[in-house]
């Protein structure tokens, strides 16, 4: 038998061990999310079909691009991180591991892709 | 002295039918992680649309026709409702998380706001659209 209490038994041994650290990066993004999002979607619901010369002269210019490119990024971890705890609450082992590294995968995917575009489109 | 013992941990049960009826906090909290995840479908289609902007006007022809279909339309502006409920919904959870409307009255109020308040933001961002 051990001499330990049973607090400093379950010192370090939570689910994700960063559960705050999670926690803080969804308020954080959110609300620079909350800030930008409004303005991205007038930007890109109104390019969207209106044809190709119009919607290349919208992303030619600075800050509907960078918007864009950062709207992105933000999202997507803010997605990664979102879809992350609802895989956590419906899946388990390696089943979890595997959708955990897919949703990781396929967000880093979508925002070098998205950015590349963006970026070629406005340089 | 508590002894070491080994328990099988339980995945957060699904609550929501077998053990509670459904409620409008439970039910406007379940569509935020719905509208939050389904997001991922309008995303691929924006990320292809950026691409084939950047591929040149042939191939943006073709997104675009796509995207704009009935199908890309109804998939782009579901997107826009889903991203105005989460958007609300996410400003709920700041409050919520402040410790501040937590008693049932205000939170089902801030649960009608959300859903009421999605469907006001989706029509006047589609009248943004037109003018």
């Amino acid at each position: 038998m051990r001499y330990l209490t049973d607090r400093k038994r379950a010192v370090g041994k939570g689910s994700a061990h960063t559960g705050a650290e999670h926690h803080w990066y969804m308020m954080v993004s959110s609300v620079a999310l909350a800030f930008m999002v409004p303005t991205f979607l007038i930007i890109f619901g109104r390019a969207l079909g209106s044809g190709y010369e119009s919607a290349l002269a919208t992303f030619e210019r600075p800050f509907p691009a960078i918007l864009a490119g950062l709207t992105l990024f933000v999202g997507m971890q803010h997605f990664h991180k979102g879809a992350r705890v609802m895989l956590e609450d419906y899946t388990s082992g390696t089943t979890r591991k595997l959708l955990i590294m897919l949703v990781v995968g396929l967000t880093y995917a979508l925002t070098a892709a998205g950015i590349f575009g963006i970026a070629k489109i406005a340089l | 002295m508590a002894e070491e013992t080994r328990i099988e941990r339980p995945l957060s049960p699904f609550m929501i039918g077998p053990y509670y009826r459904p409620q409008l906090t439970s039910m406007s909290s379940i569509l935020t992680r719905i509208t939050g995840n389904a997001l991922i479908v309008g995303t691929l289609l924006m990320v292809w649309w950026f691409l084939a902007l950047a591929a040149g006007p042939e191939y943006f022809e073709t997104a675009e026709w796509w995207i704009t279909s009935w199908v890309g339309n109804l998939i782009m502006f579901g997107s826009l409702w889903a991203i105005w409920y989460h958007y609300l919904a996410g400003l709920r959870h700041l409050i919520f998380d402040a410790g501040k409307g937590l008693d049932i009255k205000t939170a089902e109020k801030l649960g009608w706001a959300c859903i009421y308040g999605s469907v006001a933001l989706t029509v006047a961002t589609v009248i943004i659209y037109w003018i």
